[in-house]
């Protein structure tokens, strides 16, 4: 074979090589305007339509469609309430599964993952039937907590109490041995007499204060703790399912050397463990309560439609729109979907945030999922 | 200790109300259970609600194949803000994207004036949900398709284009198939997600029974006649078909990881 037929060869691998990954202009650019239109149509139309209705009628009439309503007025209110509630509770709830999951091996722990994906495929309907079922009038809990609701409060009070006393005693248990005082060094004795001592004084400072009205009915359902339930419900695999990819990523050997170290559990936790996953944990919290904020079926389910009291937004938003105030059901629409921009700016950012601190490995399908 | 508040953690908030769920449903006799799951109302709502649901999903299949393949492969001005844009049904809340879909294609409505004298209504019909369904899943096969389609070796094709292959053809044979896992995977999610898919819908659907009646809308038409055992039965029906979309679900996913490449 001649050199002048080799050239030839390698010339043409190199430009095979050039367009194998390459289409024809004009492929490019019709499926390119083609994605384009159903990105425009299906979305951009959408969030222009919102904010063009919702200012329709002018500027002032926008303010006051938000503003002057106090029924309006009252499911931002509500909202604001209930959101930061279920999202403490779920960011707690996350730390605690991811470091369960991603630190320890123990029987049920596929199931215990199955469990946390759970609310993704529950229909949100069902879930806040669920609650109506336990906590409704004609549920199983209902009618005793519609005699004497707040009965229950103090044992549940100190029964936190008691959590919070161990989770403490095993954070703040130093582990070097020779420091150790006999209170730290006999888990096994000190944490049940600590525990009762804990759960007396809590229940008898309650008994004797009277913290809890009498014979009154606890209200869950239709009420303010119902929305906050249904909404932890909804919720809760975001911040965990955020969390676990990346504490199996980092992994235990900095909190290892850590412990070895001398840190107590506590320490290890803020100055390590916190760090670590940092961008994670936003992530995680940013995409919880973009959920948390726009939940409609479980919190329909469970709020009873009182105006001006179980309201959250998106339920203003469907009363309106059945009384047919469309400019006043689309005001409050442009503020949630406002808060969805937001939250996809900050997802952009964060995303290119975490590659390099963390080390983050890319998004599989459930984690997109909101 | 973490797992101990976990357990119990998960135990108040979904074992127990799942528990509650069968059990009043356990309290109805085999004959309401069945008049109630199998009513002529319910069997149009359940057809309705799997029908609009896969063909939202094939939608999506398409669609998202193609916004995750132009997405990944070519550049043009905006590209990140429309790879962006593509979560925005996930971020927004909805209540708000069926508002939106209901007042886009009502006669008055900006996409709907064009639309409704060409006979195509698009609000208060089953078309409405079928779009307003599309518009939900669109983020889940994108974002299941867009990461497999990065990593994907070019060596591959070029030795497809070596071999004389069109482009069609390397497409087909070459690049399709790697993807399959990807796409079947981003099907089911839309697909679970239109089934379970209830502030929207009720929006866009206007309620009618047997017409436009997805099954969410069935169960609180039900919890507002006082009708607990019949809503908690269609409800069970529900959770079972979740049951087994979560374990197919899973499945496919790890079948998908063990067939990247």
């Amino acid at each position: 074979m001649s050199t002048e037929a080799l050239v030839k060869s390698s010339a043409v691998t190199l430009t095979i090589r050039r367009h194998a990954q390459e289409d024809a202009a004009w492929v490019r650019w019709s499926l390119t305007l083609f994605a384009l239109a159903v990105v425009g149509l299906l979305v951009v139309v959408p969030v222009v339509n919102v904010f063009a209705e919702a200012l329709s009628e002018g500027l002032r009439a926008y303010w006051n469609n938000l503003f002057a309503d106090p029924d309006t007025r009252q499911s931002i209110f509500l909202t604001l309430t209930v959101v930061p509630i279920a999202l403490v509770a779920n960011v707690v709830f996350g730390l605690a599964a991811a470091w369960a999951v991603a630190r320890f091996n123990f029987p049920g722990r596929t199931l215990l993952t199955a469990l946390i994906d759970l609310p993704f495929s529950v229909s949100p309907v069902v879930a806040g039937l669920m609650f109506v079922l336990i906590f409704g009038l004609q549920g199983y809990l209902g009618p005793l907590l519609r005699r004497d609701g707040y009965s229950v409060m103090p044992y549940l009070i100190s029964i936190l109490g008691v959590g919070l006393f161990i989770l403490l005693f095993f954070l703040f248990r130093p582990n070097s041995h020779q420091r150790s005082q006999a209170f730290w060094k006999y888990p096994w004795l000190s944490v049940p007499i600590g525990s009762a001592a804990v759960f007396s004084l809590l229940f008898f400072i309650q008994q004797y204060f009277h913290i809890w009205p009498r014979n009154q009915s606890l209200k869950i359902i239709f009420a303010t703790p119902g929305l906050v339930l249904a909404t932890a419900f909804v919720t809760f695999p975001f911040v965990a399912r955020e969390l676990i990819p990346v504490m199996e990523a980092v992994g235990a050997d900095e909190e290892l050397a850590a412990v070895s170290l001398g840190a107590s559990g506590w320490r290890m936790f803020w100055d390590v463990t916190v760090p670590n996953i940092k961008w994670g944990l936003v992530y995680g919290i940013i995409l919880c309560n973009a959920r948390a904020i726009g939940e409609f079926g479980a919190v329909y389910v469970v709020s009873g439609h009182i105006a001006g009291k179980t309201d959250t937004m998106p339920l203003r938003i469907e009363k309106l729109f059945q009384e047919y105030n469309l400019p006043g059901s689309f005001a409050v629409a442009s503020l949630l979907t406002l808060v969805a921009i937001f939250t996809l700016i900050a997802k952009a950012t964060l995303e290119r945030k975490i590659p390099t601190t963390a080390g983050l490995p890319e998004p599989k399908a459930n984690e997109t999922q909101l | 200790m973490t797992l101990g508040y976990t357990v119990f953690y998960l135990s108040v908030l979904v074992l127990i109300p799942i528990t509650a769920c069968f059990l009043k449903a356990s309290t109805l006799s085999f004959h309401e259970f069945w008049g109630a799951v199998w009513t002529e109302r319910a069997r149009a709502a359940y057809y309705l609600t799997f029908g609009a649901a896969f063909i939202a999903a094939l939608v999506n299949l398409v669609l998202g194949l193609l916004l995750a393949w132009v997405l990944v492969r070519y550049s043009f001005p905006g590209k990140k803000i429309v790879d962006s844009l593509v979560d925005l049904p996930l971020a927004l809340p909805t209540a708000v994207g069926g508002l939106v879909y209901a007042s886009l294609y009502v006669q008055k409505g900006w996409l709907g004036q064009y639309l409704v004298p060409l006979g195509i209504r698009g609000a208060y019909t089953r078309l409405g949900i079928v779009l307003v369904l599309v518009f939900v899943g669109l983020p889940f096969v994108v974002r299941t398709v867009q990461p497999i389609l990065e990593d994907l070796d070019p060596e591959s094709e070029e030795a497809a284009a070596s071999l004389g292959s069109t482009r069609w053809q390397a497409f087909r044979n070459v690049i399709l198939p790697t993807l399959y896992p990807a796409l079947i995977t981003g099907f089911a999610l839309a697909f679970a997600r239109g089934i379970g898919e209830y502030g929207s819908v009720v929006f866009v659907s206007g309620n009618m029974p047997y017409k436009t009646e997805i099954a969410p809308i069935l169960i609180v038409a039900r919890l507002e006649e006082f009708a607990y055992g019949e809503a908690t039965a269609i409800a069970v029906v529900l959770l079972v078909i979740s049951f087994i979309m979560l374990v197919l679900i899973n499945r496919l996913e790890r079948w998908s990881m063990r067939h990247e490449y």
